[in-house]
């Protein structure tokens, strides 16, 4: 075998492993990146709109960097998952175990809103309980990668953890409290009439087949959200620069009761620009904004979606719609507050 | 032969009924396609992850919009 023969025999995809030390090297020189550009301007960074300007050039490519990082490994991650396999792990669990599991499950098994019904009629037709299955339909799409990368990004890793351990509670208890209401009943008929249908034949991928899947979560996911982020990294470059400190403390801070309510009522009927609300939401915090107002504002945006509720309501009755829109927002509102009392 | 496209309309599916019409046209194939946006339906043949693909009835992948060659050997290959 010549040279040339075995390097054909490589797949192409492995190649995109390349991107990972890419990847290191160019956020490690964020700052340098940053000084760079900033010197192609004339302006200085002992001025508000040169310190504005700055930041603004820091920070685009180093959430679009932590963005693509996280999109990448959890594109590669949900390969591993199927709704069909995560249906037969959750049929029949009780209460409590099985909402855990579910909640966990949402996480890594690859969902999209769209297809929110078929799934829900998967379940529900192969005995996975109602309550369980609410706790992974909030999961599913409330600890998704564009909020964690956004927020592992802008807040750390303590608060994208912090998020990710109380999206889980807000779903869990969701689903148990859900599952109490007897929801059978606020279920359209035909539903729970449906047998289940055969499992599909499992696709077995190879790797190559998971880095493709993994770019093109990033292809379509970044593709989506990059202009957002960046209009919503300029304007809170504006709000760092310019907005006096302490004036939104006033009404955004943990003493405005009133607060936490406000950002869910204003974060549901949110949802494609949440990814550009994120990092105007960051800039508010420095200047006084209360954190778990802040978490509130986030979790609404992203978990409570009027696309979503309208899609739901071809298999769910009115009443079911609004408990589960009222007991998710209920979850999210405790939250913010016990967020705004403890920290 | 019958293709069958899954999907409530998002731009995904739009996208796999293009790839299909196009990979079925350079294979030559005499196909139908339908568009089949219930979701009972789609529940009905065990589709939980849209945009999915059937051929004759049986659905062949879900959940991702495959490259053309592979989607060549799903409509090509012998059932």
């Amino acid at each position: 075998m010549t040279p040339r023969s075995q390097r054909a025999a490589v797949d192409p995809e492995l190649l995109w492993l390349l991107a990972v030390p890419v990847w290191i090297a160019a956020y490690a020189s964020l700052v340098p990146l940053a000084d760079l550009l900033f010197g192609l301007t004339p302006l200085m960074r002992d001025t508000r709109l040169g310190e504005a300007v700055w930041f603004f050039l820091y920070d685009v490519p180093k959430v679009l960097l932590l963005l693509t990082g996280v999109v990448f490994a959890m594109g590669i991650l949900r390969s591993f998952f199927s709704p069909e396999r995560t249906r037969v792990l959750l049929a029949g669990r009780r209460e409590g175990v099985g909402n855990v599991a579910a909640a966990g499950l949402g996480i890594v098994t690859p969902f999209c809103s769209c297809s929110a019904v078929p799934l829900f009629i998967g379940f529900v037709s192969a005995g996975v309980p109602l309550g369980v299955t609410f706790s992974f339909l909030v999961a599913a799409p409330m600890v998704n990668e564009v909020a964690l990368g956004l927020l592992l990004a802008l807040f750390g890793w303590k608060i994208a953890a912090l998020y990710l351990v109380l999206g889980l509670a807000v779903a869990i208890g969701a689903g148990v409290v859900l599952g109490r209401l007897r929801p059978e009943r606020w279920v359209e008929p035909w539903v729970l009439a449906q047998r289940a249908a055969p499992d599909l034949a499992e696709e077995a991928l190879a790797w190559p087949a998971r880095i493709r899947l993994g770019r093109d979560a990033v292809v379509e996911i970044v593709g989506k959200v990059w202009p957002w982020i960046i209009a919503g990294i300029a304007v809170g470059a504006g709000i760092h620069g310019y907005m006096p400190e302490d004036l939104l403390a006033s009404f955004m801070g943990r003493e405005a009761w009133w607060s936490v309510p406000l950002a869910v009522l204003l974060g549901v009927p949110m949802y494609s620009n949440a990814a550009g609300v994120i990092p105007v939401v960051e800039a508010l915090l420095g200047k006084g904004a209360a954190l778990g107002t802040v978490l509130a504002f986030m979790m609404s945006v992203v978990a409570l979606s009027l696309p979503e509720v309208l899609i739901l309501r071809r298999v769910l009755r009115p009443q079911l719609i609004a408990a589960f829109v009222g007991v998710v927002a209920a979850g999210i509102l405790l939250v913010g507050y016990v967020f705004n009392l403890v920290l | 032969m019958k293709i069958q496209i899954l999907g409530t309309g998002c731009a995904k599916c739009q996208k796999l009924a293009q790839v299909a019409e196009q990979a079925a046209g350079e294979l030559g194939l005499a196909y139908e396609m339908e568009k089949v946006t219930d979701p009972m339906r789609m529940a009905q043949m065990g589709v939980m992850r849209t945009p999915a693909l059937a051929v004759d009835g049986v659905v062949k992948l879900s959940g991702r919009v495959p490259e053309a060659a592979e989607l060549k050997l799903l409509l090509g290959a012998p059932r």
